[in-house]
């Protein structure tokens, strides 16, 4: 808890950050570009064809949505339990970045199961599961903009935040227990081929990292934008 | 692991491949992009304010 603690204070974080986002830049630029060339030179599944390659951009969206939903339900925990000054910042900062990628993994997903299932959409449990993150990640933003005290919107929003996160075991689980058209877990069981595995493992590395990277960047911003209104305030009086 | 040369041939699937490339491109550079523009933003309001010369 120290260690959170000693970074949650805004000027260390910034400093911090500072040093750190030059070797996430090139860490998710190395990952991504490695990844596109591994998985555009990777051959086709037997089963799938080359639709395997949406395999490498649908996988890491639909992980990084539910990635950063715990990330959030994290940091709104430590906002509610510890006061911790920057989780709230922390949060809302990463939410629209979550919820992009769950909207990827779901144009994504669906352009991967109309050649493979034979339709866009069906109202499974995986799918249905994913799509309640999207209206859950869009109540948090909304939350955050429908409060005008800051202070009490963190609160109500962080509680939502733990709320929702039920969803996410749920979504996780969906495919074991129950009858799914979406394929069941293949990476930890080691049921995906080393050739596809590569790259997969590598875009999903890259994904992290760019969300790495822009959610320091947001916070960044967050940060700077308070000191201007705390500037402004101080001004007026 | 055999891999095969760059192969951007994706027969009969092209038309869900690139489009589910092309989003996701759009996308995440476009979220890229809004960020780093907003940090900018942020960046040159607190300079000016700093300054004294707040818009």
């Amino acid at each position: 808890m120290q260690f959170l603690f000693r970074y949650a204070n805004p000027h260390n974080f910034m400093r911090l950050s500072g040093a750190v986002l030059p070797f996430t830049v090139i860490a998710c630029l190395m990952c991504l570009g490695l990844g596109l060339y591994l998985g555009f030179s990777a051959p086709p599944d037997y089963q799938q064809g080359r639709t395997v390659l949406l395999m490498f951009i649908h996988v890491p969206a639909a992980t990084m949505a539910m990635t950063v939903y715990g990330a959030i339900a994290v940091c709104s925990l430590l906002s509610l339990v510890w006061r911790h000054p920057l989780s709230d910042t922390a949060a809302r900062a990463a939410a629209p970045l979550g919820a992009l990628f769950t909207v990827l993994g779901l144009i994504t997903g669906s352009l991967w199961g109309k050649p493979m299932w034979g339709t866009y959409w069906v109202w499974d449990a995986r799918l249905t599961s994913f799509l309640l993150l999207l209206f859950v990640y869009i109540g948090y933003m909304a939350l955050w903009n429908a409060i005008e005290d800051e202070i009490r919107a963190a609160r109500a929003a962080a509680i939502l935040a733990l709320v929702g996160a039920v969803n996410i075991p749920i979504i996780k689980f969906s495919v074991e227990w129950w009858n799914t058209l979406h394929q069941g877990e293949s990476i930890v069981s080691g049921k995906t081929a080393p050739v596809f595995l590569a790259p997969l493992l590598l875009m999903m590395g890259g994904y992290f990292l760019l969300f790495l990277t822009l959610w320091m960047v947001r916070i960044r911003t967050a940060i700077l934008e308070r000191r201007a209104r705390n500037l402004m305030q101080a001004g007026a009086r | 692991m055999n891999f095969d040369p760059l192969n951007f041939d994706m027969g009969t699937y092209a038309v869900y491949i690139w489009p589910a490339y092309g989003v996701t491109v759009l996308v995440l550079g476009g979220v890229t992009l809004w960020s780093i523009c907003a940090w900018r933003r942020a960046k040159a309001r607190l300079a000016a304010l700093e300054a004294g010369q707040a818009p």
